[in-house]
């Protein structure tokens, strides 16, 4: 991946009526990256994708690839291609002309289209005997692997995704994931994926930009935005999390209610006076430390509480703790750390400070 | 269970079968044999000779009949040129519009053909609407719009209009949208959209309403009577005039059975070669 931008979008507005989709979205795109747009039903981004591909004109802001601008151009002129939710492949069509397509569309002679679509077949690792297959022969997880293929033949600068997987069961879906980043590597295309799922985008995607409302919240790869979210929101969007409310008085006494914090390691969260914030911790960052065998380093900071339940996860065990004010902790360990206690045991969880994240502001 | 209710669904079906047979296969099976009874006879007990097709190929009614096909034909294709634009608004475009312009266009059906007919002769006729009007301003007039072969297929144009505007709107609500815009997508013109993606896709509708408005406009009588005068005689104003006029029944039903041949097997041929199932996407 280089730093070279490939798609920029700059001031993008787009209102429909009175309802405004979209609030002067900036975007860059790097060449060759996996960049994940993610963000609940209704914040923007299937609004945005269809902008980008020229299903929709923005109501204000531009949009450049490689420098041209071509928020004014028809879709069908536009060197972009998307895979669409439903796939819209042809039905009436064999497989083997769906994938043709854009290549008959492009004035592409017939021998040299087939030859094309035989090799998309074999990169996608479909059989070659399903160039003849018509459409409706074919399962979910070969739909999309033609889908796919439909959308490479067009040979794409950037190839759009509209959360293709979404329709699937969840272990094609894993599967399909895995196929789709391999893909990515091997084909070098920059590809741009909108999905609501979380976890889709973290397994895929170089970089992460978190929708919310018609606006980034953040832009950032997985893990950073995993472990150092700029908001509550993103915070609490990336999964089960755990948020206390801190503040800073005026005289930089810092008040963070139920937390038993150290005034040294309390000077360390990095607040400033009359600063508010939330402190975040991961639950499999907390750690009941009122075993015997809590192990690691001494807990930093700790907080008080009552076991009300235990939930197997499988590969992990989740625990739900009242806290001092009533608010629902998580804790999660690995199985072979099971806690033991029943419900209504008093616990103490306790983290270092290096495993939690203040997020700053309100 | 499952035998009883497949055998109680048979008995359910026993009215409109009988209703069918009563009052579509019997009259049928009566102008088939007709059709093949000596010339001028009144009932079906005669030595069966074939001479009414005889007389049919002699007396050239194939005339009428090129020209109730050639009419029908043209009238087809006119209406599914006409009627593409407005149905394609009708299933994609038009919102509260399209129940507006469903009722307004189911409504005139409302209307008996022939009197609307009549409303069309009042307004081509020499001294109707038109003419009358053009020669009061400008002083000086014409003959008349009636009484040709082209008034005649506007006739069928216009009364079968519903029939082709309806199922073609069915068709095209069936082309979904995502697959449209995946092909602009991927570079296609509006032409080659309209070509490979809408008329494939819209076949079924486009195929219904292409049979429903030729089986009709082969058998229309009306138009050509009021509107073409004796421009054109069609071949159901001859099964008529031999039914009537010429009272030879035999001659009637041979003309009746040629017509139901050949309109018979076109839509036979159209219904088999749009493969539904496969356009529909469907699993067999």
């Amino acid at each position: 991946m280089s730093e070279k931008t490939i798609l920029q979008i700059a001031g993008l507005y787009k209102r429909f009526g009175d309802f405004t989709a979209l609030h002067s979205i900036d975007l860059k795109v790097r060449e060759g990256e996996f960049l994940a747009i993610v963000g609940p039903s209704g914040s923007g981004k299937t609004t945005l994708i269809r902008l980008f591909v020229g299903m929709d004109e923005p109501t204000d802001g531009t949009i450049w690839l490689r420098g041209q601008r071509i928020d004014t151009v028809p879709a069908n002129k536009r060197p972009t291609c998307m895979v669409f939710q439903s796939l819209a492949l042809f039905p009436h069509m064999t497989v083997g002309r769906n994938i043709e397509f854009p290549l008959k569309v492009a004035g592409v002679d017939p021998a040299q289209r087939r030859e094309r679509a035989l090799e998309l077949l074999d990169l996608l690792r479909l059989p070659r005997e399903y160039y003849a297959k018509r459409i409706h022969q074919c399962s979910g997880g070969e739909r999309q692997r033609v889908a796919l293929a439909r959308a490479l033949a067009f040979d794409p600068e950037i190839l759009f995704f509209d959360e293709p997987l979404s329709a699937l069961d969840f272990r094609l879906r894993k599967t399909l994931e895995k196929e789709l980043k391999d893909l990515h590597a091997r084909t070098g295309k920059t590809f741009v994926y909108i999905t609501h799922s979380l976890e889709e985008a973290m397994a895929m995607s170089d970089r992460i930009a978190i929708m919310r409302a018609g606006r980034f919240e953040q832009i950032a790869p997985a893990d950073e935005i995993y472990s150092r979210p700029v908001s509550r929101f993103v915070a609490e969007f990336m999964g089960e999390v755990n948020l206390f409310p801190v503040r800073a008085d005026d005289d930089g006494v810092i008040r963070a209610d139920g937390l038993a914090l150290d005034p040294a390691v309390a000077a360390r969260l990095g607040l400033h006076a009359g600063e508010a914030g939330t402190l975040m911790v991961r639950p499999e960052n907390v750690a009941m430390v009122n075993r015997s065998d809590a192990g690691g380093a001494a807990p930093e900071i700790t907080i008080g509480g009552h076991l009300r339940a235990e939930y197997n996860l499988g590969s992990r065990l989740q625990y739900e703790v009242e806290g001092p004010s009533g608010q629902r902790l998580t804790v999660e360990t690995l199985r072979e750390n099971r806690f033991g206690g029943a419900p209504g045991d008093a616990v103490t969880l306790g983290w270092t400070l290096d495993r939690c994240h203040v997020i700053h502001g309100d | 269970m499952e035998r009883l209710d497949r055998r109680l669904g048979a008995l359910t079906a026993t009215p409109m079968l009988v209703l069918l047979g009563l009052c579509f296969l019997a009259p049928l099976a009566v102008v088939a044999g007709f059709s093949v009874m000596p010339s001028k006879v009144f009932d079906l007990w005669h030595q069966p000779d074939f001479s009414a097709y005889a007389e049919l190929l002699r007396q050239g009614y194939w005339k009428s009949l090129a020209w109730s096909l050639g009419m029908a034909l043209a009238s087809t294709l006119i209406l599914l040129v006409l009627c593409w634009p407005l149905a394609y608004a009708m299933a994609k475009v038009y919102r509260r519009f399209t129940l507006i312009l469903t009722i307004g266009v189911v409504m005139s059906l409302f209307v008996s053909e022939n009197i609307r007919l009549f409303g069309w002769v009042l307004t081509l006729m020499k001294g109707g609407l038109i003419e009358g009007y053009l020669r009061h301003w400008t002083g000086t007039g014409f003959d008349g719009l009636l009484y040709n072969m082209p008034v005649i297929v506007f006739g069928l144009v216009y009364v079968y209009l519903p029939f082709m505007l309806f199922p073609l709107a069915q068709g095209i609500s069936m082309v979904p949208d995502d697959a449209r815009q995946a092909a602009a997508d991927l570079g296609a013109s509006r032409a080659r959209i309209l070509w490979e993606i809408d008329l494939p896709l819209a076949a079924p509708g486009i195929v219904v309403g292409c049979l429903l408005t030729f089986v009709l406009a082969t058998g229309a009588v009306a138009e050509s009577k009021l509107l073409g005068g004796q421009a054109v005689i069609v071949i159901a104003d001859e099964v008529e005039t031999a039914f009537t006029y010429g009272q030879d029944w035999p001659l009637g039903s041979a003309l009746a059975m040629v017509l139901i041949a050949i309109v018979g097997a076109i839509a036979i041929v159209g219904v088999n070669r749009v493969d539904l199932d496969a356009i529909m996407g469907r699993r067999r």
